[in-house]
């Protein structure tokens, strides 16, 4: 591989469109959702570089290693989660970019990554021996067995209808020729629907921000968490908040990069905020039931019917 | 405690200007106080518009609020609390007991004010503090820093 090859590749996952881009897209988005919540509230809310200034203070702050905690685990997680995030932004924006460039399977790819953020959550609130934090770990790898199985149905529901392409961009040059997913019949819109409802239990907010839920559990596995780590969680749930939409756009309404997109972008934002600030938060055992109760049979009739070519 | 005169780039302290997180520490206090704190926080005086936020958890707080005298069965968590704090901190004395023990003075099981127990950078007196007074205590203390 050549020097020039070598350093597009680090300037596509480092600057854009990778972490820098999808950081500052990711934060901006974040504080929309603050914002929005507020003006729900009656509130004026914090100004647009709130998100900003959160990070910035957190990365110069004094990291608190507790008193018997698995010191390399409890540091090294939110490095590992926000690499995979990193890595899934760099790959979806570039299926949406140059749709040609891809490789078979890269959505399973892409499937596996989102689960590690949500795995460096649960192994890094483990380790720091804090009786909150390992119960905020506990529901955070029940509520991940509850929300994935319907939301993998639903990818597949696609895949079964687009005729069994895997790559991201195949399925978005498939798109461009036969039109978006979502107006090609009714278990495309059902394959929707579940990925709505996916979308606030993958990102813990709305009515399922039942790990670390601040007035049960302190604040969940982050209970531990200070300075740097703790600003390298929130920066990875920020990309997580711009990464999610962009791949429901990029799996129902072709592609991400076009003026399209930004409104896509903004009514899904929208929706989670809606539903955040009007649902009041549910028990585990409730969000599992909800789950695997109407959600996965939503879903299975989604995928039946795009067997049966509707 | 030296370490909370830990040195910050610029960067960071313009985000610790902007965002101070609180962390609301009742050490024996007639309730009073934490009402107005609570207060602080409604849509009527809505300080989310400067950052701050009410965090549950001390290991993320920039701003000890610490309201009520000391008592000799808060002590121990007062100690506990201000180490588990990640550095630089603000320490607030709000209330009048706070600062100076108010009418619980001599009392049996009164410590002190809590500047004898850990350092307190701002001090924000009555009984209860307005919330206006507490917002101006807390922007008073952000410019020292």
């Amino acid at each position: 591989m050549s020097l020039t090859s070598l350093l597009t590749y680090v300037g596509l996952v480092a600057v854009f469109p990778g972490f820098v881009f999808t950081a500052v897209v990711g934060l901006l988005s974040s504080w929309f959702d603050r914002k929005l919540s507020a003006r729900l509230q009656w509130r004026v809310g914090p100004p647009w570089y709130q998100s900003f200034a959160d990070v910035a203070k957190l990365l110069g702050k004094e990291t608190v290693v507790a008193a018997g905690s698995a010191r390399l685990t409890f540091l090294g997680a939110p490095f590992v989660g926000f690499a995979a995030v990193v890595v899934v932004s760099t790959v979806l924006w570039m299926a949406s970019i140059r749709p040609d460039g891809g490789f078979v399977g890269d959505l399973i790819v892409v499937l596996y990554l989102l689960y590690v953020p949500s795995l460096a959550l649960i192994v890094g609130g483990s380790a720091s021996r804090n009786p909150f934090a390992s119960l905020g770990a506990s529901r955070e790898m029940k509520l991940m067995l509850a929300y994935e199985a319907a939301f993998l149905v639903s990818v597949f529901t696609l895949v079964v209808k687009n005729g069994g392409i895997v790559s991201l961009g195949g399925m978005v040059a498939y798109q461009q020729a036969s039109g978006p997913m979502l107006s090609q019949g009714i278990s495309c819109i059902i394959a929707f629907i579940v990925a709505l409802i996916y979308l606030p239990a993958k990102l813990a907010v709305g009515p399922f921000d039942i790990p670390e839920a601040e007035c049960e559990l302190i604040a969940g596995p982050y209970t531990e968490y200070s300075g740097t780590p703790l600003a390298v969680f929130k920066l990875t749930k920020a990309m997580l908040l711009c990464v999610l939409p962009v791949f429901l756009i990029t799996l129902f309404a072709t592609t991400a990069w076009s003026p399209w997109a930004i409104l896509w972008y903004v009514l899904i934002l929208v929706f989670v905020v809606l539903i955040k600030n009007t649902n009041p938060r549910l028990r585990i055992d409730q969000a599992l039931r909800f789950f695997w109760g109407p959600v996965l049979a939503l879903s299975i009739v989604g995928i039946v019917l795009a067997s049966l070519g509707l | 405690m030296e370490e909370n005169e830990r040195q910050l780039s610029r960067f960071s302290r313009w985000g610790l200007k902007k965002s101070p997180w609180a962390f609301h520490l009742n050490t024996g206090s007639c309730n009073n106080c934490d009402i107005e704190i609570l207060d602080v926080l409604t849509p009527r005086y809505d300080v989310e518009r400067f950052g701050i936020t009410l965090v549950g958890s001390p290991r993320h707080a920039d701003v000890l609020l610490v309201t009520g005298v000391v008592t000799m069965q808060t002590l121990p968590r007062v100690l506990h609390v201000y180490e588990q704090v990640a550095k630089p901190c603000l320490v607030v004395a709000i209330g009048a007991c706070g600062c100076s023990t108010g009418i619980f003075d001599g009392s049996y099981h009164v410590v002190g004010p809590l500047d004898k127990i850990i350092p307190v950078d701002v001090y924000i007196p009555g009984c209860p503090p307005r919330p206006e007074a507490i917002i101006d205590g807390v922007v008073k203390g952000l410019a020292k820093l």
